[in-house]
């Protein structure tokens, strides 16, 4: 297999602030949010990062698109540091999140064209490639309405289709379906098995069980901050439904607490 | 070419934010200059109206006993003059205590002429007494009563006078004034226009800087623009660039509506005083130059302020400081003194560009320091670039929470 990603001993500390201590009921005024992690995932395929709410899933997401930096360790994308190279990692790689938001004044014709220059994507290739994903996502129907008119259904599938202005090789897609409706929910899943058939590689990440077994070739299960587990989806079922067998992971990792 | 490239990509999207909304272009640009020249038009015809109801009111002056000595005078004063057919005592009581009404009523003792003849100041008796009744809530009564008075002490002294002062030649038309008239107005606008320009410029930034900046921040629209491959500096510089534009709009609005209703404001047409001539081409544009090297420090200052906060509203808190230093310093001028010699001054943001602004409006064109100025905003206008760059790299400043 030809391994696109390589994420090496990364690890990123946050300073809490008075707040942040109170939310979290904690005295400590550092938290640990990524622990030495090190995975690896290969061209055309799709790798899940499964873990609870404030696993360290989104800080490991935004330390690959190069919104943060880690503390320690390494991630090579395509053979581009995510420390010293970001902007080699950035123009190859599309990053969605519901953090990530559309302008509201514009409209999706006008913001896929901006990204689009952005990336360095030449004019008439943008517009092909616009006229297709439009299709594909039945955004033409609404291309010219300010995105502080469409719905969240509309807006999400506007941001998957300008993030993918450029066609990157490797999609970062930090929780794909939260809070979408089940058709538009579909239509993403739908779509990013149509990516990896294509070649592209996906790192995802989720706390829906259905989702990974539905999408995943490979999987990490991660928790506090630690990946667990990495693997193939069926090693890591070991025979047991996903859900079964993350919470007994989860049981082995918290000491039999839940 | 693509550094080049997304400066301009950026520069085009801000544009493309900022005249597609019409709102806002019309609060921006439009309003200010709109809203300035109406108001200061409608003040200057308001002093107009009341100069005017002043010098030009049918004010009556009522005269008892009138002398025969002061008749031909009183003939030619510019306000209607009544010696009889009048009830005095209706006058008093009645008509005086109306302040829409506007008149005077002066009473003579009766044989004026011969009581002052007869008069001896060394005498202890008391002297012959001229009453002027008027009401001081009416402008017309006042004025006709200063002017009655005036004249009345001013004959009473001539009866001694020994000598005139700065008398008047009509042949010659000779003045002893020697105040040339432009420079009473450079004065005034030397003081003026910097303070103005310096609040409005700012108020210009202000209404664009920090939506574009913290709001971004808050809408989180700035972080799909930060996983793009651009350069954070070519962020920074686009969006001061595009910023720097709109304010310096709502500046020249600002301008164009002070300049275009300063005639009627300061009664041009009445006074003579001509506000276009005093300034030439090469005035207006070293004016340019300096302020649009004002306009890069003040966006790259507040673009600085509204970076550091996480919302409009709070970068709204974190400039007001500047705010307050931006104004006190456009009132220096007005403190007096004469503009500083050394270069050191002008290399001290926010107060060059109003020292080189007043020594321009004022005639006192310093060519080296209004240099100075434009290259010392230029350098920190850079500088300001540099630090944002970094500030948009940031993650504590841009993500934390």
């Amino acid at each position: 297999m030809d391994e696109i990603l390589r994420v090496e001993g990364i690890s990123k500390t946050f300073t809490l602030s008075k707040k942040q201590q109170k939310i979290e009921r904690t005295t400590l005024r550092k938290k640990v949010a990524v622990d030495n992690l090190s995975f690896t995932a290969n061209r055309g395929e799709i790798f899940g990062l499964l873990g609870p709410n404030g696993a360290g899933k989104t800080t490991t997401l935004r330390i690959l698109a190069t919104l943060i930096k880690p503390d320690t360790g390494d991630a090579m994308l395509d053979g581009y540091s995510v420390v010293n190279e970001e902007e080699e990692v950035r123009s190859r790689i599309a990053f969605l999140t519901s953090e990530l938001k559309l302008e509201d004044f514009f409209t999706p014709n006008y913001l896929f064209d901006f990204f689009a220059r952005l990336h360095g994507v030449p004019e008439t290739e943008a517009a092909e490639r616009k006229r297709v994903m439009f299709e594909r996502f039945g955004i033409d129907k609404f291309a010219e309405v300010k995105v502080q008119n469409l719905s969240t259904g509309m807006k999400q599938k506007a941001s998957i289709v300008i993030s993918l202005a450029h066609n990157p090789d490797i999609i970062i897609f930090d929780e794909p379906t939260n809070g979408l409706d089940v058709l538009t929910a579909r239509t993403v899943t739908d779509f990013l098995a149509e990516m990896r058939q294509q070649g592209k590689t996906i790192i995802l990440s989720t706390h829906i069980f259905s989702l990974v077994e539905k999408l995943c070739d490979r999987v990490g299960i991660i928790i506090d901050g630690r990946l667990t587990h990495c693997d193939t989806l069926d090693a890591i079922r070991d025979g047991m439904s996903l859900e079964d067998r993350f919470f007994e992971i989860y049981k082995e990792q918290k000491g039999g607490e839940e | 070419m693509r550094k080049r490239g997304n400066v301009w990509t950026i520069v085009r999207k801000e544009f493309a934010r900022f005249f597609g909304d019409r709102s806002l272009v019309f609060t921006t640009v439009i309003m200010p200059g709109l809203l300035i020249y109406i108001v200061y038009s409608l003040m200057g015809d308001n002093i107009g109206k009341s100069h005017h109801d002043d010098n030009e009111g049918p004010t009556t002056v009522y005269v008892d006993n009138l002398p025969e000595s002061l008749r031909g005078d009183f003939d030619s004063i510019p306000f209607q003059l009544v010696t009889k057919g009048f009830n005095a005592v209706a006058l008093i009581g009645d008509s005086l205590a109306d302040k829409e009404k506007s008149l005077i009523y002066v009473n003579f003792p009766p044989h004026f002429d011969s009581l002052i003849a007869a008069y001896d100041p060394m005498g202890g008796e008391a002297a012959p007494n001229v009453k002027i009744y008027h009401n001081s809530n009416s402008d017309n009564s006042e004025l006709a009563y200063q002017a009655v008075k005036t004249y009345l002490e001013e004959w009473e002294n001539s009866r001694n006078n020994m000598f005139d002062i700065n008398a008047e030649n009509p042949d010659t038309e000779e003045t002893f004034d020697m105040a040339d008239e432009n420079d009473s107005l450079g004065e005034i606008l030397g003081q003026l226009f910097p303070m103005l320009l310096m609040i409005l410029l700012f108020s210009g930034c202000m209404a664009v800087a920090p939506t574009s900046i913290a709001g971004e921040k808050e809408r989180g629209t700035i972080a799909t623009l930060l996983v793009t491959p651009m350069k954070r500096s070519e962020l920074a510089i686009g969006k001061i660039l595009s910023l720097s534009t709109f304010a310096m709009l709502s500046g020249l609005s600002s301008f164009l509506g002070i300049i275009f209703s300063l005639p009627r404001l300061l009664h041009a047409d009445e006074t003579g005083v001509d506000i276009a001539i005093p300034y030439g081409v090469g005035d207006y544009l070293l004016i340019l130059c300096v302020l649009i090297s004002t306009v890069l420090v003040l966006v790259s200052c507040i673009s600085i302020l509204s970076a550091l906060a996480k919302d409009v509203k709070s970068a709204g808190t974190l400039v007001l400081p500047l705010m307050l230093v931006v104004m006190f310093v456009g009132f220096t001028p007005m403190l007096g003194g004469d503009a500083p010699e050394g270069v050191t001054a002008y290399l001290v943001p926010f107060y060059n560009s109003v020292q080189s602004m007043a020594s321009i409006f004022s005639f006192e064109l310093k060519p080296a320091a209004v240099g100075i100025t434009v290259a010392a905003n230029l350098v920190y206008a850079a500088i300001s670039v540099w630090v944002l760059t970094r500030m948009f790299n940031s993650e504590r400043i841009m993500f934390g929470k």
